[in-house]
């Protein structure tokens, strides 16, 4: 008995060979009906209810990374494509793009724009494991869970709890977790800001690539306390406030803070402070922009973006 | 009665994601977050309640076996006795039902959701992008065709008139959808609660996901004697 046999005697064939004409013009009928009746409202539908969307939506959304991580204000990039076209906001906020991006949506837009400033963040602690802690933290390893404790282990309540959050919080793969402590990867870090968001303890900011010196610390403990729980807190000691030039450091509720207005990096502070609580980026960022040429020039883009120095 | 029946019969004796397994595509897919979830849940309720409606009213005039069939009448004008015959006792449902079902369901919801998107942009937001996303998933043609099971001989709603039947395939719909939202809004806090946990490289993201389903789905068997002991209780 060969294949079709079997096939035109079982239930399904003998179904259609008695009923085939009459049932297979009702099926076609019914789904010629219900389909040509849905093609026909859906049709009506998307003229009745179309929404006039611009152009230039569609080709701004393009343009941007897509990345939809929120550092311009907006919820995702479709909504700042939205607003941008709308004339609602500046079409330089978006951080991962930088220039280059603000130039094409500047281009689509048919305007000018200014010249983004090249941000990165940095870490406002040198903490690390250099500072005890006060119990074992036995909780959900996320900083912002174990802030909820006790202002976290550590016995420094503003320093970094050093549990990865940030490290997960970034969509560019820019921080990773070195002694304790959340180094950032420059060469990715887009300024999107994630991090700032994400750190319980408000330990990221992001500052201007032009401004290179950065207190590492935020505590506002007196310094006699910081002086017995942290090898590198700032103590309030004042030598930077004395040693600056420019008048550009002062020491504000017991922790040294930089105005970056008046900041002209040239790294008296670094040298004054007494716990190395200071510290300067030119030499790490300079180094970091030859190694990028020299990989550029060898034509090696793994080179490039080469990790933790 | 028959109405708390139905609602702890598709709700927790019968969930559609842990006792069906049907819908794991967008259980795991957009149980990430609880705002994406409760959106997501929104818009299964929504859509699974209007098929059940149409797709009963279709099944009922274009479908089913009987006199109030579209295509007896049809088949009665031509002169075909022995078609007409066969659409009164055995009706069209062995060939048409699931193609017709996923035809109608597929061009509702793009229907549905060209009219949202133009008079309520809130609405559009909540539920617009995860519309086309469960054009005909696996819940919502499942909660049709197992309406279609209780209009069999023997079933529940045989001998119900239209109007009846009716508002009690929407129910299911509903309730069947109310079941997923809120499977969906446990399997989110739970996902969420996971995200910053410390997991082994290989169980991060869906295989933890699926297991912790499979262990929701064992709890939920404790469900199953509910609507026995209801029934011996309530009468």
């Amino acid at each position: 008995m060969n294949l079709t046999s079997i096939l035109l005697a079982s239930d399904a064939m003998s179904f259609f060979k008695e009923n085939t004409p009459a049932i297979l013009i009702c099926a076609v009928l019914l789904l010629v009906v219900i389909g040509g009746g849905f093609g026909a409202i859906l049709a009506y539908a998307a003229k009745k209810f179309h929404v006039e969307q611009d152009p230039r939506v569609e080709q701004i959304t393009a343009a941007l990374p897509g990345a939809n991580c929120g550092s311009c204000g907006m919820p995702g990039c479709g909504g700042y494509a939205e607003a941008i076209v709308k004339g609602e906001v500046e079409l330089n906020l978006c951080a991962p793009g930088g220039s280059k991006v603000a130039q094409m949506v500047a281009k689509i837009m048919g305007k000018e724009v200014a010249e983004a400033d090249k941000r990165y963040s940095v870490l406002l602690c040198k903490g690390g494991n250099k500072v005890a802690g006060k119990f074992d933290y036995a909780g959900v390893s996320d900083c912002r869970a174990a802030a909820l404790l006790l202002l976290g282990d550590k016995v420094c309540q503003y320093g970094c709890l050093g549990l990865d959050t940030c490290e997960r919080a970034c969509p560019f793969n820019a921080i990773v977790m070195k002694d304790g402590l959340p180094f950032v990867i420059e060469e990715r870090c887009t300024s999107c800001g994630a991090c700032v968001k994400a750190c319980p303890k408000d330990l990221f900011a992001l500052v201007s690539e032009k401004k290179t010196v950065v207190v590492g610390c935020q505590s506002h403990d007196p310094g006699k306390v910081v002086n017995k729980i942290c090898p590198v807190g700032c103590i309030a000691c004042k030598a930077c406030e004395k040693a600056c030039p420019v008048d550009a450091i002062h020491v504000i509720d017991n922790l040294a803070v930089i105005d970056y207005e008046k900041c002209k990096n040239c790294g008296l502070c670094v040298k004054a402070c007494p716990k190395s609580t200071i510290y300067n980026m030119r030499k790490t960022r300079k180094e970091r922009a030859e190694r990028a040429i020299q990989a550029e020039a060898a034509g090696d883009k793994e080179a490039a973006h080469c990790c933790v120095s | 009665m028959e109405l708390l029946y139905i609602i702890v019969g598709l709700v927790f004796v019968n969930n559609f994601v842990l006792a069906q397994f049907l819908g794991l595509c967008p259980f795991i897919g957009v149980s990430k977050k609880s705002s994406d979830a409760f959106g997501m849940g929104l818009a299964v309720i929504f859509v699974m309640a209007m098929a059940s409606f149409f797709t009963f009213t279709i099944n009922e005039f274009f479908i089913r076996a009987g006199g109030q069939n579209v295509f007896y009448s049809l088949a009665g004008t031509l002169g075909h006795a022995k078609a007409q015959k066969f659409i009164h006792e055995k009706g069209l449902s062995e060939v048409l039902t699931t193609g017709v079902f996923i035809l109608v369901i597929a061009g509702f919801v793009q229907f549905i959701e060209l009219v949202i998107r133009k008079t309520s942009r809130g609405l559009y937001d909540a539920l617009g992008i995860y519309l086309p996303l469960i054009t005909t998933n696996c819940t919502v043609l499942g909660v049709t065709l197992l309406n279609m099971k209780n209009l069999q001989p023997g079933g529940d709603w045989t001998k119900m008139a239209f109007g009846e039947g009716l508002l009690w395939a929407t129910l299911s719909g509903l309730f069947a959808g109310v079941g997923f939202s809120m499977v969906m809004m446990l399997m989110s806090g739970i996902r969420e609660r996971l995200a910053v946990s410390k997991l082994p490289k290989a169980f991060q993201g869906a295989p933890i996901a699926f297991i912790c389903t499979g262990m929701m789905a064992l709890a939920f068997l404790g469900f199953t004697g509910m609507i026995g002991g209801l029934k011996a209780n309530l009468g």
